[in-house]
Formats: C-alpha cells, structure tokens, sequence
C-alpha cells in the first residue's frame, strides 16, 4: 500500500459517500451540497492524474459558478414548500435493479477488455499545464472552441428568453 | 501507481449512482443533478484514460463537456423556472400533461 493508493481509497470513498448522498438526501439544498463534495473530490482525483488545469477549471465552474447557480433556483423556488407525489415503491426497487443491471454490464464491458495498465504517476510538469493544454486547444481544436462560445452565447440568450415576464 | 482499471471503476459506479438518481427521484432539480453527476463521471474516465496514454485531447474534451454542462444547466434551469411559474410544481409525475 503506497501513499498514492491509500489517498486514492480514501478519495474514492468519500466521492462515492457524497454521490449516496445526493441519492438520499430529502433536502434539495443538502443534495446540493452532497455534489459539491463530489465535485471537489473529483478534481482532487484530477491533480493526481496530472491535469492541474481541469482541477482547477473544475472547483471554478462546477463546484463554483454552476452549484451556485443550483443553489440560487433552490432557494428561489423554496427548498421546503415542494411538494412530491406518493413514492412509488415498485419504481424505485425496479430502478435499483437496473441500477446494478447497468454497473454490471459497464464492468463486464470495461474489463472484458483487459485495461491492466498501470498510470504514470509523473508524466513531467508540463503535461496539463494550462500552457499546454492552451497550446493544443488553439492549434487543433480551434473551430470546436469557437462553436462552444457560440453555444454558450445561445444558452445566455436562451435562459434570458425563457424567464422573460411577459 | 494506480492502475487505471480502479478509476474507471469509480467512473461506473458514480455513472450509476447519477442514472438510479435521475431513474428514482421526483424532484426535477435532483434529476438535474443527476445528470451533472453522469457528465462527470464520464470526465473522470477521460482524464484517466488521457494519463494512460499521454495525450492532452481527453483532457481538452473534458473541458468542452465542462461548456456544455454550463450552457446546459443555464438553459434547463430557466426551463425549471418557468414550468414552476405556471404549475407550481417540479414534481416530474405532475408534468403530465401531455399523456394520451
């Protein structure tokens, strides 16, 4: 057991442990909350796999901007007042089983393959460095970029169209 | 050093925990969450996969599914809003009217 895997168990833990909790959790704003943790651990488990850029672009824009955002339509529709229907018990436990249906054939699927191999732990510092990653970004996957800021410039547009009062 | 094959193992099991949480919960803004949590499961087998092989692309993918997923939840979350205001309700067995 080196260092690395027992930081990595325990990571993986808590993701999982947070991912339950969103499953669970009555509360919307605590269910919120629960991904932000997942969120976090996840980009953790980027630095270790030597994308200190994405780690970082992740605690911004997700467990930043886009929670924030959650958590602002939480509060504006109000957490407590909403109401839910009767629960369903045949939906949920037949949910539950396609649930571990899906894992299983995901697993079967990855590891029918054969991916043994093992990572490496330190590539160099500057594989996903932001100097890096601009670098390829800007050279070959330059028009997806642009088509990305187009898409986002139609979901501002759109998300202000859609909550206009009329 | 890890072997890959445990990353994307916890990249299946956070996929299908997010799909049993858009398959069991009634909340529409859980369902929401659901999906953002598959989205980065999925992020979390391409970073993996970018490591194995020493490529940048899985990450720089990451990144775009990152964009997507901002104009994504900007859109659906205004769609939350204005089927609150004239239903009054995000309860998904509600938003039924469109059964034959």
């Amino acid at each position: 057991m080196t260092a690395e895997l027992i930081l990595f168990l325990v990571l993986a833990l808590v993701a999982v442990g947070a991912a339950l909790g969103l499953l669970f959790s009555r509360n919307a704003v605590y269910a919120a909350l629960f991904l932000v943790l997942n969120f976090i651990t996840v980009a953790v488990f980027y630095l270790l796999l030597n994308a200190p850029f994405l780690a970082m672009a992740q605690v911004t824009i997700y467990a930043g901007a886009i929670m924030v955002l959650f958590l602002f339509v939480i509060m504006l529709l109000g957490a407590r007042k909403l109401k839910t229907s009767g629960e369903n018990l045949w939906q949920r436990r037949l949910a539950i089983g396609l649930g571990v249906v899906l894992l299983g054939e995901l697993v079967v699927l990855f590891f029918a393959k054969g991916w043994r191999g093992t990572l490496i732990g330190d590539i160099g510092s500057k594989f996903g460095s932001p100097e890096h990653i601009g670098i390829e970004l800007f050279n070959q996957y330059l028009l997806p970029f642009e088509i990305t800021s187009i898409l986002l410039l139609v979901g501002i547009i759109g998300a202000i169209v859609l909550t206009k009062d009329n | 050093m890890i072997p890959i094959s445990y990353y994307i193992l916890l990249s299946a099991i956070l996929f299908t925990i997010g799909a049993v949480c858009v398959l069991i919960r009634r909340n529409a803004i859980i369902i929401f969450m659901g999906i953002e949590l598959m989205l980065n499961a999925a992020n979390l087998a391409f970073v993996a996969f970018a490591n194995q092989h020493q490529s940048v692309s899985g990450q720089i993918i990451v990144f775009f599914v990152i964009a997507v997923a901002a104009a994504e939840v900007a859109v659906g979350l205004a769609l939350i809003v204005t089927i609150f205001r004239t239903k009054r309700s995000i309860d998904v067995d509600q938003l039924s009217s469109l059964k034959g």
